[in-house]
């Protein structure tokens, strides 16, 4: 009987091991690394004339969060970001890394704070005539590390980013996603708290995209640290972002959790950056589509599914006001972080008076696209 | 050609590597810091000097535009004062580095200013100070342009030389001018011209080498 007793404890225990993640593994180990913008403005000034890149940006970045900064070309992205390692000096207002002021540094504060933030590019900016393994330990060579710490340290990294044995190889004789690798290897090697990454993923195919962003949450995760990231792509923002901001001629148009932005966007900026996840309703059905009823003919509903808690469409209940057969026609639904998001498009027999009004009043996310004759 | 001409002729040879070399020599250790100094104190450049850049730029392109034969002439007090004397080998060198220190600056300024500034922007990135741009971004990453543009102001330098004749430095121009052409001593000359394209030949041949090699990593 204690023999047993003692058998399934330590199988609790065993379970309770098996269950808690390794600690670097979880968010606790979160390190500093958050930005706050305070009415950030930059205006650039040329003999052409000025032009306002930003615009009373105030925003606050916690720490270990992945952050999608979205925009078409020229909304001042990239201006944004490079704030944020004072690659560009903002006209107005303050940026604040880990709650100080960067405004006031020396260039010794400054290259010290560079250290704290990696920074990854579209075009990787790798240094040709340096191999993989010099490229990765130039921050800490011009840090001063002892060679040996180097040696060292860039293994870890180049382990960490699956480069293993690619030390002594010239960029030029990696592919995209490689130098992509050896670009975030270079920005970890000082272990920095944010990694800044501008299009880090719009030079490379779509399946070396998903391996980055894939190779980015790891080490968001593993590391804890802060990963501010800006694109044009909204898939990208969908893929890995927890938050994003919308940026739209300089300004921020929409900012918050990836999963409301993406269920309820409410600026049109979104809306259009939105569009090409966001599918029409298929030609063939568009074009036969009419405002009223037709006898004998069917209704045609679109449900959304905007990833608000309970506001998901109750498909018996519409089911149960149409009186006949209920089809689904087109559509698609996606998990974003824990939320479901997406759209169906389902062809009823008719409704009746009745239900119409039943539907509008119960089922705010349901809507009558309108009506077909005959079978869709 | 007589005995007495060959070993002429190898003295020749001998003071032209002499004056070349140590001119070029001198041209590389002075142009690369004068080309740096253009390419970063240029407006947008990581060390802006827009008044200095100019002034820099203006003495540059001066020396530029002098000829050579009479920076010869007109140089002659300050290498009076550098070598003591002005005439023979040493005496051609100082005015042969100061017309290629400028020549090859500007060839050099050019690969220097076709890095990428994407590379700086990372370098900055990552904790470099402008030092360690230079020393690890600006000078690696133009290195094979660096090396083309010596390749060429070496050349240059070389068909140059046979104008030290003015001040008594010898080498293998002043030789043609003065056997083959004073003393119409066509073989003298034929000779002559054979060894200068052979020596342009080699330089050529080794900057190529180089360059390729620095290119294909």
């Amino acid at each position: 009987m204690a023999a047993l007793s003692v058998a399934l404890a330590s199988a609790a225990i065993h379970e309770v091991v098996a269950e808690a993640p390794p600690a670097a593994l979880t968010r606790e180990t979160v390190r500093a690394g958050s930005v706050v913008f305070e009415g950030l403005g930059k205006t650039y000034r040329s003999s052409a004339g000025t032009v306002r890149a930003l615009e009373g940006i105030s925003l606050e970045i916690p720490a270990g969060r992945i952050y999608g900064i979205i925009g078409r070309s020229g909304a001042g992205k990239s201006s944004l970001i490079r704030t944020i390692n004072r690659l560009e000096e903002p006209t107005e207002g303050r940026v604040l890394v880990d709650g100080q002021d960067i405004a006031g540094y020396d260039e010794t504060a400054l290259v010290a704070l560079r250290r704290r933030i990696g920074m990854i590019f579209q075009h990787f900016n790798l240094l040709s005539a340096k191999t993989v393994r010099e490229n990765v330990g130039l921050p800490l060579l011009v840090a001063g590390v002892p060679r040996k710490q180097i040696a060292e340290r860039v293994d870890e990294v180049l382990a960490l980013v699956g480069l293993e044995g690619k030390h002594s190889t010239y960029p030029s004789r990696l592919s995209g996603g490689q130098k992509q690798r050896v670009g975030i290897a270079r920005a970890l090697v000082h272990r920095p708290e944010i990694l800044l990454c501008d299009e880090a993923t719009s030079a490379l195919d779509p399946e070396t995209t998903l391996s980055i962003l894939q190779l980015l949450r790891d080490i968001n995760r593993k590391l804890g640290l802060t990963v501010i990231l800006i694109t044009h792509e909204m898939s990208v923002i969908r893929e890995i972002c927890d938050d994003v901001l919308v940026l739209e001629q300089g300004r921020i148009a929409e900012e918050g959790p990836v999963w409301r932005v993406f269920g309820a966007p409410r600026h049109d900026a979104t809306r259009a950056l939105l569009q090409p996840l966001d599918r029409d309703i298929p030609e063939d059905i568009a074009a036969r589509l009419q405002p009223e009823p037709v006898a004998g003919g069917e209704v045609v509903l679109e449900l959304r599914y905007t990833g608000q808690e309970g506001g998901e469409p109750d498909l018996a209940r519409i089911a149960a006001l149409a009186s006949g057969p209920v089809r689904l026609l087109h559509g698609s639904v996606d998990r974003i972080q824990g939320h479901t998001h997406g759209r169906l498009l389902v062809a009823a027999a008719s409704l009746p008076a009745a239900g119409i009004d039943a539907l509008r009043a119960q089922h705010p996310n349901a809507r009558i696209v309108g009506y077909v004759s005959g079978n869709v | 050609m007589s005995p007495a001409m060959y070993d002429r002729l190898w003295q020749a040879l001998l003071d032209t590597v002499h004056m070349v070399g140590v001119s070029a020599l001198i041209a590389l250790v002075a142009g690369i810091p004068i080309a740096v100094f253009l390419v970063v104190s240029a407006p947008g450049g990581f060390f802006e000097a827009p008044r200095l850049n100019r002034a820099v730029g203006a003495v540059v392109n001066g020396f530029r535009a002098t000829p050579f034969i009479v920076l010869l002439v007109a140089l002659l007090p300050l290498t009076r004062l550098v070598t003591g004397t002005t005439i023979g080998v040493w005496a051609a060198i100082v005015p042969l580095s100061i017309s290629a220190t400028p020549f090859f600056a500007r060839i050099a300024e050019v690969s220097l200013r076709e890095v990428d500034k994407g590379l700086i922007e990372a370098a900055q990135a990552m904790g470099c100070r402008k030092w360690h741009i230079v020393r690890h971004v600006l000078l690696p990453e133009a290195l094979p342009g660096i090396v083309g543009g010596f390749t060429i102001t070496v050349v240059t330098m070389i068909g140059a030389s046979a104008m030290a004749g003015a001040v008594g430095a010898g080498g293998l121009g002043d030789m043609a001018i003065r056997y083959g052409y004073q003393r119409f001593d066509t073989t003298v000359m034929a000779v002559v011209i054979v060894v200068l394209i052979a020596m342009v030949t080699v330089v050529q041949f080794v900057g190529d080498w180089t360059v390729r090699r620095l290119r294909n990593r």
